[in-house]
């Protein structure tokens, strides 16, 4: 069992995390260097002011008229998106295992404002799944491997929770914690979740395109 | 559909137009899309048609341009088939999407990928390729013969004469500041507005000419899916300018001319830098230009008074950036105008767009079953009167208002003016003339 942890805890995570870091920046590169050959219209019309309007308003709740016309989605993906992100990075249990193994950490959140935001993760989690389920036009769009993805970005955070409480076998948890997370980072540059970094470009394009040669607000 | 039964798919070719496309944003259009299912709400083909969930955007690019990457190419007969139904039927590529995306994924490029591979599989709407043809034939898509032409534009000057003095129609004129373009509709079926453009131009005291040649703005081939020859069809107009030494390209009442002019056309006759060779005008412009300056006034007591609304075209509005233009002209035109909501950039498009209206009556059915989104903001407007500056919306909206028993008309830009406008007396027919014709 310890052997299986330091493992985790070790090489692994290392692996994971160079998977994850490379991954990502190998895809972008990769992409931007097809569109200079393939994509001029990208940067023949590229304008940094619409470019972050266009991003921006897509990273402030309810800035654009789409996440008007729905309001409880809305909340529910910002809660999901903001928890999914702070919980990992500030969580203190993290942190000292950071301090320990690099010397470095960041500031660490009060546990019970981690409990909370993990908790409001996975209920916006449930909620995203079941919307999924529930609406014909999404149900239709959907295929295994959203699902698959989406259970996966939400299981980390329940095994942690289960863990942090030691509700449950508290090792064997760990473990599947541990692993779990590590699968999710190696899958993200390979996925639609590498939409953390894509984002950024595709919504800059449409700001150029609809904003930077119209004026038109892709919002 | 002009369908080629019995031929094989040919793959090849596929994958070679899939490989060309294959860049970056395509790429990252077709990687990252969540299904999160946001788009649907903005498309009007599903609010439509009772939020039918095969009508939202993200399941038309994913089951035609998306499963084409997927398959890589090796497609069946079949699936073209299913494909002509999405990418002509089921979207005008009005880019509303792109705004309600959380990604601003570019649906519309995708589809009209899509159909450039269904037209390379001779599946393409049998209207727009005999309208192509007439492209290739003659350089405009209505088969009219220059000559023909200059007939018609010789004959409104006389039509004028009754009414005018001194309108004239210059042809091929070399150094006008504006070479006017047109909708080919407009000699065939409403010449009445190549008189009334000619009669504002002469109270406008504006230097411009039609060509001879390359005065056909529009672009079907660009919506049958024929990427040549829409590059052709630009190049026509592009180099006829060139050649009078015109100062810009003005467009007609008409929406896609715009975008393919001003905003695919570039891209289309291949220009590396995406601009096109000569500013192009819209005719949205040069009215709030022409009322702006003094040019045309308009006389106070003719102000429209009945309740009038603006149907934003796609592709002068969000496509075009004009909708603000549109309004100032509204306050010089109209006492009691009312918006329509949603308006400006996020207007819902007529359901003519696309290529779908000349496409014929077999498919007027869908086109008026789509257009029911439009048909309830034009009657919630309480408007009696349309101003619509695209020929497909004026149409549509006409069908529509007889579908849906709206009670209104569309209007264009030009005919308004010249029934308010103050025209000069030089313009007018004097009493001298009229002296001599009783006498």
């Amino acid at each position: 069992m310890n052997q299986t942890f330091q493992m985790l805890t070790g090489p692994l995570l290392w692996i994971s995390f160079i998977i994850f870091g490379f991954g990502l920046i190998i895809r972008t590169i990769y992409l931007i260097l097809l569109s200079r050959k393939k994509d001029r219209v990208v940067y023949n019309h590229a304008d940094l002011k619409w470019g972050i309007k266009s991003i921006l308003h897509w990273i402030i709740p309810l800035a654009s008229a789409s996440m008007r016309l729905q309001p409880v989605f809305t909340f529910m993906v910002f809660a999901f998106h903001i928890s999914l992100l702070a919980v990992p990075l500030f969580l203190s249990a993290h942190n000292i295992l950071w301090d320990e193994s690099i010397g470095l950490m960041l500031w660490s959140m009060p546990d019970i404002v981690a409990d909370l935001l993990t908790v409001i993760m996975i209920g916006s989690g449930i909620f995203l799944l079941i919307r999924r389920v529930v609406r014909a036009e999404i149900r239709i769009l959907t295929e295994a491997r959203d699902y698959a993805l989406l259970l996966l970005t939400m299981f980390p955070f329940l095994t942690g929770f289960l863990a942090f409480h030691q509700w449950g076998p508290y090792q064997i948890m760990l473990i599947i914690h541990i692993l779990s997370a590590e699968v999710l980072l190696i899958l993200i540059p390979f996925s639609k979740l590498g939409h953390m970094i894509l984002f950024f470009f595709t919504r800059a394009f449409i700001g150029f395109e609809m904003g930077g040669r119209r004026g038109a607000r892709s919002w | 559909m002009s369908k080629i039964s019995g031929q094989p798919v040919d793959s090849s070719k596929i994958r070679n137009i899939l490989q060309a496309n294959s860049g970056a944003r395509i790429r990252t259009w077709l990687g990252i899309c969540s299904r999160c299912g946001l788009c649907a709400e903005s498309c009007f083909v599903y609010l439509s048609n009772d939020r039918n969930p095969k009508l939202s955007p993200a399941y038309k690019f994913l089951n035609t341009l998306g499963e084409m990457y997927r398959r890589k190419g090796m497609v069946d007969r079949n699936f073209l088939e299913q494909c002509f139904e999405i990418l002509w039927l089921q979207c005008t590529m009005c880019k509303r999407c792109s705004l309600y995306c959380p990604f601003g994924i570019d649906i519309a490029t995708m589809i009209a990928v899509a159909r450039n591979i269904c037209f390379s599989q001779g599946v393409t709407p049998e209207k727009l390729s005999f309208f192509s043809e007439n492209c290739r034939a003659t350089g405009n898509h209505m088969g009219i013969p220059a000559d023909e032409l200059i007939d018609t534009c010789q004959w409104m000057v006389e039509e004028t004469e009754e009414d005018y003095r001194g309108v004239t129609i210059p042809i091929d004129k070399k150094g006008a500041r504006y070479m006017y373009t047109i909708n080919p509709r407009e000699p065939v079926f409403y010449p009445q507005d190549i008189a009334n453009a000619a009669i504002i131009f002469s109270v406008a005291e504006e230097n411009w000419t039609i060509p001879s040649k390359g005065w056909d703005c529009t672009n079907l081939p660009m919506f049958a899916g024929d990427r040549t020859l829409a590059g052709r069809v630009v190049s026509d107009v592009y180099e006829k300018a060139a050649e009078l030494e015109a100062e810009k390209v003005l467009i007609t009442e008409c929406g896609h001319a715009y975008r393919s002019l001003a905003y695919e056309g570039p891209y289309l006759a291949g220009y590396a830098d995406g601009l096109p060779p000569i500013e192009i005008v819209h005719y949205v412009q040069l009215i709030y230009e022409y009322l702006r300056d003094g040019r045309i006034r308009i006389d106070p007591n003719k102000k429209l008074k009945e309740p009038i609304t603006y149907q934003d075209p796609c592709n002068v509005s969000r496509n075009g950036g004009l909708w603000e233009t549109a309004r100032k002209i509204m306050a010089y035109l109209a006492e009691d105008f009312r918006d329509m909501s949603p308006n400006r950039e996020h207007n819902h498009c007529c359901g003519g767009g696309g290529g779908i209206l000349p496409m014929g009556p077999e498919y007027k059915p869908k086109r008026i079953a789509a257009g029911r989104v439009k048909a309830e903001q034009i009657r919630a407007s309480g408007a009696k009167l349309v101003v619509a500056p695209c020929h497909n919306c004026f149409d549509q909206v006409n069908d529509l208002s007889e579908a849906y028993m709206l009670g209104v008309k569309a209007l264009s830009l030009k005919e308004i003016i010249c029934e308010i406008m103050i025209v000069p007396d030089k313009f007018k027919l004097g009493r001298q003339e009229n002296d001599h014709h009783t006498r």
